[in-house]
């Protein structure tokens, strides 16, 4: 099982073309994909082309860069021309986009092959893919339990080397509980780092596009070829992207790293917890100095969450109304009976139980009690993590409180809700977070450690994971699949 | 049991005006009247998955030129919020608008309405989108489809509230046709009701006269002409008058104009008023519009048409009401004032503009104005040949008429079909005794007394000249031959 950097070289030496290596993995994907269900859609012909044309490049000494002829899986909420975008619902289970999203755009100029699109929890709402309109996917490391969600599908793609890396989408932890299931690298960038252009909304303020891969220097790579401003997201910002791939030799002799009391709460999978100490100890011992920070309105940023993101969902997902694209249920008598069957047919539960939730909490007579009061908290949380980065360079806490729970294990959704506790509150204040492998259980399934850090310090996360990584063994272990 | 007359209008208006920018409000394609169905649109204004939208400078720039000509507080930072409500003409299901955050508020707008000069409030003036347009497949009620056409979806809006200072349907009109003249003149909307550019609803309330409360208000929609505003806030007015003076309260509810009924038609009731749900729009951050922009805007403020129409009449000397007619549009100013360069008699241009172009010409907008065939130029030297004697005035229409038609310039006209002035006396001099020959019941009578004789034979003397005899001359060459007073 090769890294993306590995691939680059053998690519340069002529060990690996990436005809072949696509084939291969096509032919990976036939075999495990049955019982992984990790892609909902796969672009076999386009991807065959895509390798072929990266090939004459590398023939002719001319790769576009490190990611030429590069495998990778794209979530299925992010916008491929030509290629169906269905967001894990049957309402948009017809619809093939009619652009690009940018970082399509941008992975495409880098020379990256799209295999294919992966399955998710429908519309990004959900924790452990299950939510998905069409089938749940399975985690790697147990096929009895759930690779995390919402971007459970490029989580289970990249552990199960389905492909060598993946964009996942992250609005309160969907690609770092994830990454956390399946025992991969996974980064949500700073808010405003990566172009939302083309990524179908959830929430708006929250959602930000981020890679999955198996290294620490895989996901750099990729985040490289993503980030920048981007003129058709207003929301995307100016500040310079930094070299990645050299940021990560730096080393973090001298880093103050905080641990945030919050993050260890009672309930939690004592495995983790241990994990997540000795991680510590690692850092420690790779020359960081740690302290206790504390964020005091953490407590309060789930109930923040599950206010303002629902009421942006529910002004996201208004456009799906059964008129111009996507699904529209028949026998509608009129506008109205239209729009009401197409909806209740075209969304699943959990979709329909946050249109509910956000549209109440915006409502006249409630907009300042619920969306006004929840901004305020926001504002607390966001606050909370600016004054302990006036005291240290990270932040290293679990990315979930517990490891991959069982298909079917979580029916009551402030269970569910509950998995992103420790995620959620880095997308209320816009930070980059990053996931990756710290340790197993006893029983071998993979457990997260997150890194959290300043605005657009990208560059720091990635050289701390990426020391600890040189000195654990986490990475290197892959799931036994037949 | 109180009477109507004891009842005041107050009224408000909210103007939407299309605004002129190349492109559409968050988006690149063309703003353009007229195109195939869905030619102009792209994935951002369809209001597919995934798109974002992206502010239009333009928009901004003409909505902040707009607040400074109406002497509004430019707000440092405003913000867009998302209006929702469901209909397929929107592709969103919500609308990209400003709420609590506009461009600019607290501005005026002065108006003259019997002589009298008075301000009326500006609230405020903020930006949004425009949405598409349903097609039905034959009527409403018949259609077994309706299509959407997104051309118009996205195409900028902006939207200027007045506070609730009129007090009458005349005044509603006034203001609603000075608002327009100034869109027109800082060029950023061109003012076509017809084809939908610019559309008012007007909000009427009714109260007691000094009373300083106000009454229940209730919107009428679907006003598009000036007439339009002044006959629906009239009737609307009474509508309520007659309620309350028989006993009957006011419900706030949105009404409809029904231009051909003369009526207005209740649409919906507060109960079901939409909860639009306004949020922040989370795609757009917070707009700032720095000071030295708008200083910079206000120093190239054209001069606006009550400014202009003072001018006009200190400068030229002429009526009030020819100076506010002639500055109706820039266009039409300008045409007058070109003119009044090459032929400075300020009132005889006017006439012939007000009189003579302006039936002519389909609208007094920029697009009717410069499309006219006779330019200010040609318009002068006509002028000049009547002054000069080469034409009579009589004539002088008719060739403005050829000039029209053909384009061609008045000294051509003249040339070619022979129509100069007869001024030479010999010449004349035979027609009129030919006249007075074949006349003689005519010149009897004018021994009798009868001075009107002398206007039939200076007729008879024009036809007979296919009206080139110079008619000064003509009165002249008769009163010489007659006999002298009877």
């Amino acid at each position: 099982m090769a890294t993306i950097a590995e691939l680059g070289i053998r690519y340069r030496s002529g060990e690996a073309t990436p005809t072949g290596v696509v084939r291969a993995y096509l032919e990976r994907i036939e075999a495990l994909n049955p019982q992984v269900r990790a892609y909902f859609t796969v672009t076999r012909d386009t991807a065959l082309a895509q390798a072929e044309a990266a090939e004459k490049r590398l023939k002719a000494g001319a790769p576009l860069g490190l990611l030429d002829g590069i495998p990778l899986a794209i979530k299925d909420v992010i916008c491929t021309k030509g290629i169906r975008t269905a967001c894990g619902s049957k309402i948009l289970e017809p619809f093939v986009p009619p652009y690009d999203a940018t970082v399509i755009a941008r992975l495409g100029a880098a020379g990256a092959i799209i295999l294919g699109k992966t399955n998710m929890d429908e519309f990004a709402m959900g924790s452990s893919t299950e939510n998905s309109a069409f089938f749940p996917t399975r985690n790697p490391w147990d096929l009895g339990r759930v690779p995390g969600g919402s971007s459970g599908g490029s989580a289970a793609a990249v552990a199960a080397d389905l492909a060598l890396g993946a964009l996942g989408s992250d609005t309160g932890g969907s690609i770092r509980q994830p990454a956390a299931f399946c025992g991969t690298v996974g980064l949500k960038p700073t808010y405003g780092r990566v172009s939302r252009y083309g990524l179908v909304a959830f929430a708006s303020s929250l959602d930000q596009i981020g890679p999955f891969a198996r290294d620490v220097r895989g996901a750099a790579l990729i985040l490289q070829a993503i980030a920048g401003h981007d003129p058709l997201d207003s929301t995307s910002t100016e500040v310079p992207v930094p070299d990645y791939t050299a940021a990560l030799g730096r080393g973090i002799e001298g880093l103050r790293v905080g641990v945030p009391a919050e993050y260890f709460i009672e309930g939690m999978d004592p495995e983790v917890e241990a994990a997540v100490r000795a991680a510590i100890d690692v850092l420690k011992g790779l020359g960081a100095r740690t302290e206790k920070v504390s964020l005091p309105h953490t407590d309060y940023a789930l109930a923040a969450y599950y206010l303002i993101a629902p009421a942006e969902a529910s002004s996201n997902l208004a456009r799906y109304d059964g008129v111009k694209y996507g699904y529209r249920a028949a026998g509608g008598k009129d506008l109205i009976q239209m729009y009401g069957r197409t909806r209740a047919e075209g969304f699943g539960a959990e979709v329909k139980r946050r249109i509910m939730l956000g549209t109440y909490a915006l409502s006249a007579g409630y907009y300042e009690a619920y969306y006004g009061k929840a901004q305020r908290v926001r504002t607390l949380v966001r606050r909370d993590f600016q004054q302990a980065f006036e005291r240290v360079d990270l932040l290293v806490c679990p990315t979930a409180p517990s490891v991959a729970f069982k298909l079917g294990d979580k029916e009551d959704p402030l269970q569910m809700y509950l998995c992103d506790v420790f995620t959620i509150p880095v997308n209320l204040a816009g930070l980059p977070g990053l996931s990756l492998p710290g340790g197993f259980t006893a029983t071998g399934l993979p457990i997260g450690l997150q890194l959290i850090g300043k605005p657009f310090d990208e560059a720091t996360l990635l050289s701390a994971a990426y020391a600890y990584e040189q000195v654990t063994p986490w990475h290197t272990r892959a799931p036994e699949l037949a | 049991m109180s009477r109507a007359a004891d009842y005041e209008d107050v009224i408000g208006l909210e103007v939407h005006a299309q605004l002129l920018t190349r492109s559409k409000m968050f988006c690149g394609c063309p703003t353009t009247f007229g195109g195939a169905p869905n030619s102009q649109t792209c994935p951002i204004c369809q209001g597919m998955p995934g798109v974002l939208p992206v502010i239009n400078r333009r928009a901004v720039e003409f909505a902040m030129r707009t607040a400074l000509a109406l002497h509004c507080t430019i707000n440092s930072g405003c913000r867009f919020a998302r209006k929702h409500y469901y209909y397929p003409d929107m592709p969103k299901n919500y609308q990209i608008s400003q709420y609590e955050e506009p461009l600019a508020v607290e501005g005026w707008l002065e108006i003259e309405v019997g002589g009298q000069v008075k301000r009326i409030g500006i609230q405020r003036v903020h930006l949004e989108e425009d949405v598409g347009k349903l097609v039905h497949e034959g009527t409403l009620e018949t259609a077994r489809a309706s299509l959407v056409d997104f051309n118009r979806s996205g195409v900028p809006l902006m939207e200027i509230v007045s506070k609730p200072d009129i007090r009458s349907p005349e005044e509603a009109a006034v203001y609603f046709k000075a608002l327009r003249a100034i869109l027109i003149y800082l060029g950023v909307c061109d003012g076509n009701m017809e084809e939908g550019s610019l559309r008012c609803d007007t909000n009427v309330s009714i109260r007691p006269r000094g009373s300083s409360e106000l009454g229940t208000k209730v919107e009428v929609k679907n006003l598009n002409s000036f007439k339009n505003v002044q006959q629906a806030t009239a009737y609307e007015g009474e509508r309520q008058r007659m309620a309350i003076t028989s006993g009957q309260t006011i419900v706030q509810e949105t009404r409809l104009w029904e231009a051909d009924r003369s009526y207005t038609l209740s649409m919906r009731s507060k109960e079901y008023a939409h909860d639009y749900r306004y949020f922040p729009e989370p795609d757009l951050v917070p707009l700032k519009v720095e000071q030295r922009w708008a200083d910079q805007l206000r120093t190239t403020l054209p001069e606006l048409p009550v400014e202009r129409q003072r001018r006009f009449v200190s400068q030229y000397g002429l009526p009030a009401y020819d100076a506010d007619l002639l500055t109706q549009s820039r266009a039409l100013a300008d045409y007058y004032e070109a003119a009044v360069r090459e032929y400075p008699k300020p009132k005889v241009v006017s006439n012939w503009v007000m009189s003579e172009l302006l039936r002519e010409l389909l609208g007094d907008d920029e697009a009717a104005i410069s499309k006219s065939p006779i330019p200010p130029r040609n318009l002068a030297r006509l002028l000049a040949l009547i002054e000069d004697g080469t034409i009579s005035g009589k004539i002088a229409k008719d060739v403005f008429e050829k000039m029209y038609r053909s384009g061609e310039d008045a000294e051509t006209i003249v040339r070619r079909e022979g129509l100069v002035q007869v001024a030479d006396a010999g010449a004349l001099g035979a027609v009129v005794g030919q006249v007075l020959a074949s006349n003689p019941g005519a010149v009897e009578d004018w021994k009798k007394g009868k001075k009107q004789s002398l206007g039939f034979l200076v007729g008879q003397v024009m036809k007979a000249t296919q009206g080139k005899a110079n008619p000064a001359l003509v009165n002249q060459l008769l009163l010489e031959r007659l006999p002298k007073e009877p």
